[in-house]
């Protein structure tokens, strides 16, 4: 789950991390007493959304040359006329696709007189099983693009979790992003505390780019993108409430609601599935031959009729889909209990378009015994490869 | 012969009385004599679980205790999300062999523990978020069909639950059979690697050839082609056949296993399936050519 960047803010401030005074706004009322609270001589003017790259950023509705989605003001006035312009467009950035996303918020916030950039993110290292921080002094850019250029500027630190991130450990950062006196005093202090923090409230993702060395060497949070182990929600009722519904696709909202792990894509061919690695495969194979998918969906291993029922009401809710597969090879999941949801479906919401059936595994032969019975119009398959085929074939005739 | 587990494996069940558990401990025992010995539950123990076809386990209230009693060697996890690291770790304090951990989103941070707690253990865990291993016609752990299965030549490893189902499946319509499947699980944090698996499979005398079954996200499909190539440059070497899922992913998207998530150009699917190729090992390009891959790789 991913928060806003003030969400982020304010969460990290807790944890003693020095970030600027800012006020967020969600409607153009609010924006006089934001800008009145905040004390000058520069406000920044800061694009809400769940996407990086907003600096750099386009507004469609705005005429090409206009400015970005963060906007440094030098007056209260130009502060205003930024809000205006800003606020209720769509911003389009490499991380939103060419649809954009309209931003409902605003962070207004105090401007910070910068003397270097540097890159902080805290991320949770597969390959040695432990929380890594992950530092550079070329901040402010895309750290992908640091990565390939210039790997020996990338710099990680895996932290034991027994131990937590101790001095030596936050030491080794400073001394990495070349800090000194105040600045490196104040970074160990935010390194053990930014570790806190991640660890306590079951992060994800902690990145922050720029972290900012100010004129007075003072250390300053100045951009933070957090996202939370979805995995881990159900012990924070504190995180969960910064949810932004907005920020969402609908179908991946209600399909979350039954638990279902759903993602919209750009085909055709309707897709359900149990296991990641099979949908995955499943969309592959549909590729193979010829098709495109209009989703990935896994319906997971403890699917109910209920829950089946619900991803094939999300399925067939899509105007794009022409046809659907169902995929199932059961281990957890039974094949009598997705056929039994295939079935209940197709009975509450109809059958507007093809639908291919392959079940194999567990309690297969009741699972197809209740799709035989059905009388529903399915086309049965044998195994993954005449499944593909056949609905390829029925959605491109 | 086989890996990690056969006929004389005894396990235990941890969250054996929960629906799960009870109806993949049924399948277990109904798959060649499995041997389920004991079921673990702190509130519970002194009484018994009885499977729908009347047999019966005893339920101890710890895993130390359980080990005990029966001298079982390992231990299939199917505790819920929440409480599923604790139980691992019971299972790691009471220096259980083999711990398998079927559960499904466990938290990454739990995980991250766990791992530090496994480096100095006796312990191998597989998993999470596994579908558990079998040997076949020995011994079933974790929820695999069993009807899949045929006793052969080929071992599976795969980090896909459903896709290990594919292999063992179309490796038994190829007529080729398997010795051990093993599912290491989709999560980023886990207990065993490809590597880990393909490092047994190369020592055992039955396990003629290898699939692996992987897919974006992370690099391990690569650090296991660079362990098989270098392995054979020292004359060890099996026919490989592999598979990487995710092919038509979205960038920067996780799909469903919190670990298959392409970032930042990195644990794309053709970087895996060049390293894989490079490495010798026969790549199939649909996940249906499987069994068929095997047959090409072994020649």
């Amino acid at each position: 789950m991913n928060i806003h960047e003030y969400q982020a803010k304010a969460l990290l401030r807790t944890y003693g991390a020095p970030v600027a005074a800012g006020v967020p706004i969600t409607s153009l009322d609010e924006a006089e007493a934001a800008i009145n609270a905040l004390p000058g001589p520069v406000w920044v003017v800061k694009s809400q959304i769940h996407a990086g790259g907003r600096g750099k950023g386009k507004f469609k509705e705005l005429p090409e040359d206009a400015k970005g989605g963060v906007r440094v003001s030098f007056s209260p006035e130009e502060a205003m006329d930024n809000i205006k312009e800003m606020f209720g467009n769509t911003l389009v950035t490499k991380q939103t696709g060419p649809s954009g996303k309209q931003v409902n918020r605003l962070y207004i916030e105090s401007g910070a007189a910068i003397d270097r950039e540097l890159y902080l993110s805290l991320l949770v290292n597969r390959e040695t099983g432990m929380t890594s921080f992950v530092a550079s002094t070329e901040g402010g850019m895309d750290i992908e693009t640091v990565a390939e250029e210039t790997p020996d500027l990338i710099h990680t630190v895996d932290i034991t979790p027994s131990q937590g991130c101790t001095d030596q450990d936050a030491a080794k950062l400073a001394d990495a992003l070349k800090l000194d006196g105040t600045a490196k005093t104040q970074a160990v202090e935010l390194f053990k505390n930014l570790y806190t923090a991640f660890a306590e409230k079951d992060m994800s993702l902690l990145e922050i780019n720029p972290l900012i060395v100010t004129e007075s060497n003072d250390m300053q949070v100045l951009d933070a993108k957090v996202s939370f182990d979805n995995n881990a929600l159900f012990r924070h009722s504190d995180v969960q409430e910064l949810r932004d519904l907005t920020e969402e696709d609908e179908k991946e909202i209600q399909a979350s609601k039954y638990d279902l792990s759903y993602i919209a894509l750009d085909g055709e061919i309707g897709c359900m599935v149990n296991g990641a690695g099979l949908a995955m495969a499943t969309m592959d194979i549909i590729k193979l031959y010829g098709g495109e998918p209009a989703n990935f969906l896994d319906v997971g291993g403890g699917a109910t009729t209920e829950k089946v029922t619900e991803a094939f009401k999300i399925i067939t809710a899509d105007p794009n889909v022409k046809g659907i597969l169902v995929n199932i090879f059961g281990g957890i999941m039974r094949c009598d209990v997705i056929a039994e949801g295939v079935v209940e479906a197709v009975k509450q919401v109809g059958l507007p378009v093809p639908l291919v059936v392959r079940l194999e595994g567990t309690k297969v032969n009741e699972g197809k015994k209740i799709i035989n019975e059905s009388g529903l119009n399915v086309i049965a398959a044998d195994d993954l490869d005449d499944a593909a085929q056949k609905i390829v074939k029925a959605v491109k005739g | 012969m086989s890996i990690l587990l056969n006929r004389d494996t005894k396990i235990i069940v941890q969250g054996l009385t929960g629906k799960t558990g009870t109806f993949h401990t049924e399948q277990a025992l109904a798959y060649s004599n499995t041997q389920m010995v004991a079921g673990v539950h702190p509130k519970k123990g002194g009484e018994s679980w009885t499977s729908a076809g009347g047999q019966s386990l005893p339920i101890y209230a710890s895993v130390g205790e359980a080990k005990e009693a029966t001298g079982a060697t390992a231990s299939v996890v199917y505790v819920p999300p929440a409480g599923a690291a604790a139980a691992i770790e019971e299972a790691i304090d009471a220096e259980i062999e083999l711990i398998s951990c079927i559960t499904e989103g466990v938290p990454v941070q739990d995980m991250v523990r766990v791992a530090e707690k496994l480096r100095n253990s006796k312990s191998r865990l597989v998993g999470p978020n596994s579908p558990g291993m079998m040997t076949a016609d020995e011994c079933k752990i974790g929820i695999m069909p069993g009807s899949i299965f045929k006793k052969g030549s080929v071992g599976v490893v795969s980090r896909s639950g459903t896709l290990t189902y594919e292999a063992v499946y179309q490796t038994t319509v190829a007529g080729l059979g398997q010795t051990s499947a093993i599912g290491i699980g989709g999560d980023p944090v886990k207990g065993t690697e490809f590597v880990d698996v393909l490092e047994l499979f190369l020592a055992d005398d039955d396990t003629k050839s290898i699939i692996m079954i992987g897919e974006i996200g992370g690099s391990a499909e690569e650090e296991a082609a660079q362990f098989l190539a270098d392995e054979a440059k020292k004359g060890r070497s099996k026919p490989v056949a592999g598979f990487i899922a995710g092919r038509t992913a979205p960038p920067g998207r996780t799909m469903g296993h919190a670990g298959a998530v392409i970032s930042g150009g990195k644990g794309g699917a053709e970087d895996k399936i060049e390293a894989m190729r490079s490495a010798g090992i026969v790549v199939s390009d649909s996940p249906a050519g499987l069994g068929q891959a095997m047959l090409k790789a072994i020649g």
